[in-house]
């Protein structure tokens, strides 16, 4: 995938669970991310998250981090 | 099998608390008050005289023929016509009625030829039927006098012939076409004796507005409207019930046989999507199934570019299995995927999304709803808990208001369209939302009361401004919300909407919908009684798809409109079996019955069944899938039944995603677009030759039965089975009645589902479970699936598709009645002559600054490609918007979409691409291209010449 259509896949979801609380709206992006995302596209994002993550909205960055504490420690987001 | 001639009682039947009754030639007879007497009668096993009265229409008592007597009454009454009343005495065969009815005949006779013989209904005649019931055995007036017999017949519909001299007036052409279908084309012209059929203003019935669904030819008791196959090879011997394949209504239809040989195609009374209405596809082109196009046979080739070779399918499926393997050992487990069909039945995909998660091991296996309906699997199992629309059809016989939401129902599900129209010329409301003026906002008997012309990729700021009315106006049923919904989400969300920036006032400047209008609707929405929200994909094409789903089903929850007849939020499905396809698990996120594949306990279940070990990640989707084909990491493909290089946005990006890959396999009737891309294509098998069951968009499950063995030697679902077992993972079925067993195990809203239970209720609504014996055809009726309602912010984000200087204008794409999909069944039929070619609509205003004509080759080009197609001046789009349909492969209609995608689902933004449109004279680069390598890439080597014997 080009990184252009992850970033802009990425952004998308993190602007519609903007409208929700912050800590609600990290979880939740993460969730989705999660739950949608094959594991291989998910870590291109990690990896883009990990090179600086240029272009994505700070709350795909919370969701990541989010998402590989989740990993590391064996946890299910849906 | 079914028996050729269904019961005709002559008149609807009519509903009531009360029941009358009344003696009939002596026979003590109770039905519903308001019933006639033919129809009394009729249930009492007596069949009264008829000719101008049949039940699919209300009576019309001109033909005099089904007079009866009444006990204290003067004169001999039209039983069609008369209602039953308690106590009254019947008599439908005296003597006087002899008499009278014998008389009426040799009149009707006097001016009809006696060619009974040759005559192409001779055996399904009802005038013959008649002579011979009253005893016509003389015919005094002889035919010297001026009589019709020489009347030129109208052969210019493609499907059925016009031939007035066997006219008798009856008028029961002129009624279907009114109540059932709702066009209003067929007229009576001229007064008394130069009494005429006539379509539109005295025209050919090509020519007029007939719109070919066939509701005439059924309802015509003579040789007058007729099937051309019929005329061609004579009358059929034996029915079977089966189901439409083409859109998402689900039609259930009667094939007439010869022997093997499908005579015509008659829609079922008893069946529940469609209650004996068709449309010009399903009653007519189903030609397809046998044209000359068709593969049989399989065929396999190492390079895309080599000719295709045939082989048998021991062969095929040894080589396809071979290669799959070589692909994952090279390239990773997840590097090959599947994509199920929702042409295909429910058994069908159950099996493909099986192999892939089984037998390939893991979860890339995803459907054609993708491009679809997919933010309505999304949004509604959001809101309320499960991805399916809420009602049946015959609610909307109960609904006061309708709101029509980015479809186009009279074109793209044209028997739903025509049970609209009837509860619409009831006097039911409608609200259109579409950028475009479509056939219901204004054609006869119908006039939206409001349409509101929104611009295209502004439903979720529009859908917001009803919303905000509704809820600063005080039009929340506040009761429905506080027992039925999530308080919390409900006051936030409340709070969100009832911000100045959602008002139809600040919205204006986005949505192009004067606030006054928008105000007008929502007021009427909420106070108008029922109201039912349907909608299509002018809805879920969007990069906000989700989001707007989720914001009419907000609209729903809001004003009570849920759970109950009449109301309802109802997705208008594309094909026939999108619905099945994701009920099946055909999205790389959930098994069947929409659960999680990270569910642990669900897994486990299908684990045992299948001896398989299960992938708990998600799978790629399809866009998913053509990207990592393009970055290396995705390889194979299994395609069933779907056109995907035709069919999916960005047609360049598409078609270098499968020539990126080693293995692609298609299962077609056809070498569709796709097959060019192929290394093995499996012939698929039509419906005709399909055992298995199709579930349309009010979740009704219908079956499909074979009338016709597959005419490749195997069915679809064995073609799979074979494939895995030869991959190493031994699959069998021994009919696809064991394959909606396993379905039926393993999905707990199909659990009470079998084709023997099918076979004996007609079709059931899912869930059907121990709950629901008899399946569920309204949804939601206590509380919803998820426990309390959810509304959820919907937040209106402008797609990021822009126009511009050089792309000033939008395109949108669309269907229309005569073809669906990607055309390659219609196309290979006779509706060809309606649509030849897809053509874009350009607005005058838009077209006389570009110096457009009428008929013009345009250019329209996007960021991402161009084509050529014809232009049509038409002020159906507003300006600055322009419109095209998908159906013929030639125009590359999607060599122009882009790739944006809705936020939640990727499915494909089709409804918003700016582009520019400019005179042209020549076809684009892409067709020049697609042309030579499609010609080069379908060839077939000629059979090798047998080996002599040694």
């Amino acid at each position: 995938m080009k990184s252009t259509d992850m970033i802009r896949m990425a952004n998308q979801i993190a602007t519609y669970f903007k409208s929700y609380p912050h800590d609600e709206a990290v979880a939740e992006t993460a969730g989705h991310i999660k739950s949608f995302w094959d594991p291989r596209m998910r870590d291109a994002l990690y990896a883009h998250v990990g090179s600086g993550g240029s272009g994505l909205d700070d709350l795909v960055r919370e969701a990541v981090a989010v998402l590989k504490r989740g990993s590391a420690e064996g946890q299910a987001i849906r | 099998m079914a028996s050729i001639k269904q019961m005709d009682y002559g008149t609807p039947e009519r509903v009531s608390d009360t029941q009358v009754t009344l003696d009939i030639d002596g026979r003590v007879v109770m039905v519903p008050a308001g019933t006639s007497i033919m129809r009394a009668a009729a249930e009492a096993g007596i069949n009264v005289p008829k000719l101008c009265a049949t039940d699919s229409i209300e009576a019309f008592g001109s033909c005099r023929l089904c007079m009866v007597e009444v006990e204290g009454r003067k004169g001999t009454p039209a039983s069609c016509t008369t209602p039953v009343m308690p106590g009254m005495k019947v008599k439908t065969q005296t003597s006087r009625l002899e008499k009278l009815r014998r008389g009426v005949m040799e009149l009707y006779i006097s001016d009809h030829p006696l060619d009974c013989l040759t005559c192409p209904t001779n055996g399904d005649c009802e005038l013959q039927d008649m002579a011979g019931v009253v005893g016509l055995r003389q015919v005094r007036y002889g035919f010297d006098g001026a009589n019709h017999l020489k009347a030129e017949k109208d052969e210019s519909n493609p499907y059925f012939t016009f031939d007035p001299s066997k006219c008798i007036a009856c008028s029961r052409c002129v009624r279907a076409c009114a109540e059932t279908q709702g066009t209003f084309a067929l007229t009576i012209a001229g007064r008394g004796f130069d009494s005429i059929v006539s379509a539109g203003a005295e025209e050919s019935f090509m020519d007029s507005e007939c719109v070919s669904c066939g509701a005439c030819v059924q309802a015509c008791p003579t040789a007058t409207l007729m099937e051309k196959s019929v005329i061609e090879h004579g009358m059929p011997e034996h029915a079977v019930q089966t189901t439409c394949a083409y859109c998402g209504v689900g039609c259930s239809f009667r094939a007439e046989m010869q022997g093997d040989t499908v005579v015509r195609m008659v829609p079922d009374k008893e069946g529940g999507a469609n209650e004996g209405h068709s449309c010009v596809k399903g009653r007519f082109a189903w030609g397809y199934a046998t044209h000359q196009d068709r593969i049989y046979k399989p065929m396999i080739r190492e390079r895309i570019t080599d000719p295709w070779r045939e082989v048998s399918w021991e062969d095929a499926i040894g080589y396809a299995a071979q290669r799959l393997r070589a692909v994952q050992a090279k390239y990773g487990n997840g590097s090959i995927g599947g994509i199920t069909s929702s042409r295909c039945t429910n058994e069908e995909v159950f099996v493909v999304q099986k192999m892939v998660r089984a037998a390939f091991g893991n979860n890339n296996v995803d459907t054609c709803a993708r491009v679809c309906h997919s933010p309505t699997g999304y949004g509604l199992k959001q809101t309320f808990g499960t991805s399916a629309g809420t009602q049946d059809f015959a609610s909307v016989d109960d609904t006061d208001v309708m709101l029509l939401i980015g479809a186009n129902p009279t074109d793209g599900h044209p028997v739903f369209g025509s049970r609209m129209k009837k509860r619409l010329r009831q006097g039911a409301k409608l609200i259109v939302m579409d950028p475009r003026r479509i056939d219901l906002v204004k054609s006869p008997h119908v006039k939206a009361a409001h349409h509101l012309q929104l611009r295209p990729g502004a439903n979720v700021a529009a859908v917001n401004a009803l919303a905000h009315v509704i809820v600063t106006e005080g039009l929340v049923d506040e009761a429905f919300v506080a027992e039925r919904c999530d308080p919390v989400e409900f006051d936030r969300w409340r709070a969100f909407i009832a911000e100045p920036r959602n008002s139809p006032e600040v919205t204006e400047p986005l949505t192009g919908i004067p606030a006054s209008e928008m105000r007008a609707a929502a007021r009427l929405y909420a106070t108008g009684g029922n109201g039912a929200i349907y909608y299509g994909l002018g809805v879920t094409e969007h990069s906000q798809g989700s989001t707007m789903v989720m914001g009419m089903a907000n609209l729903a929850m809001a004003t009570g409109n849920i759970g109950r007849r009449g109301v309802g939020v109802n997705p208008l499905r594309g094909q026939n079996n999108v619905q099945g396809s994701c009920d099946m698990g055909s999205f790389p996120h959930e098994l069947s019955g929409y659960r999680h594949v990270s569910d642990d306990a669900v897994r486990s279940v299908f684990e045992e069944v299948w001896q398989a070990a299960l992938d708990p990640e998600p799978g790629l989707r399809i866009p998913n899938m053509f990207d990592a084909a393009t970055h290396g990491t995705f390889k194979g493909l299994f395609v069933q039944g779907e056109d995907i290089a035709q069919s999916d946005p960005n047609t360049h990006h598409v078609t270098s995603a499968l020539e990126a890959m080693e293995c692609v396999i298609v299962q077609d009737l056809f070498l569709n677009e796709t097959a060019t891309f192929a290394h093995i294509f499996f012939p698929g098998t039509s419906f005709l030759e399909k055992d298995g069951t199709f579930t349309n968009a009010e979740r009704r499950i219908n079956r499909v039965r074979q009338v016709m063995a597959p005419k490749t030697g195997k069915a679809e679902w064995q073609v799979i089975c074979d494939l895995v077992t030869a991959m190493g993972y031994p699959m069998h079925y021994d009919n696809a009645s064991q394959i909606m067993d396993e379905i039926a195990r393993l999905t707990p809203t199909f659990r009470g589902v079998s084709f023997e239970k099918l076979d004996r209720l007609g079709s059931v609504q899912w869930p059907c479970n121990d709950a629901a014996p008899e399946g569920t055809p309204l949804m939601h009726v206590d509380g919803f699936i998820r426990g309390k309602g959810r509304f959820m912010i919907t937040e209106f984000v402008p797609t990021e598709e822009r126009t511009s200087r050089y792309f000033p204008l939008i395109l949108t794409t669309g269907r229309i009645l005569s073809h669906y999909n990607v055309g390659a069944q219609t196309r290979r039929t006779a509706n060809v002559a309606w649509h030849p070619e897809d053509i874009l609509e350009v607005h005058p205003h838009d077209a006389e600054e570009r110096g457009l004509r009428d008929g013009d080759l345009v250019s329209l080009a996007s960021r991402v490609g161009g084509t050529t197609l014809r232009a049509k001046i038409s002020d159906r789009m507003p300006q600055g918007v322009v419109y095209t349909t998908f159906h013929h492969p030639v125009t590359g209609a999607n060599v122009v979409t882009t790739e944006h995608s809705d936020w939640a689902t990727n499915c494909p933004e089709y409804k918003v691409t700016a582009v520019q449109v400019t005179r042209s004279n020549q076809p684009s680069d892409w067709q020049v291209q697609y042309e030579s390598d499609g010609i080069q890439r379908r060839q077939i080597a000629p059979a090798s010449p047998p080996q002599a014997a040694e």
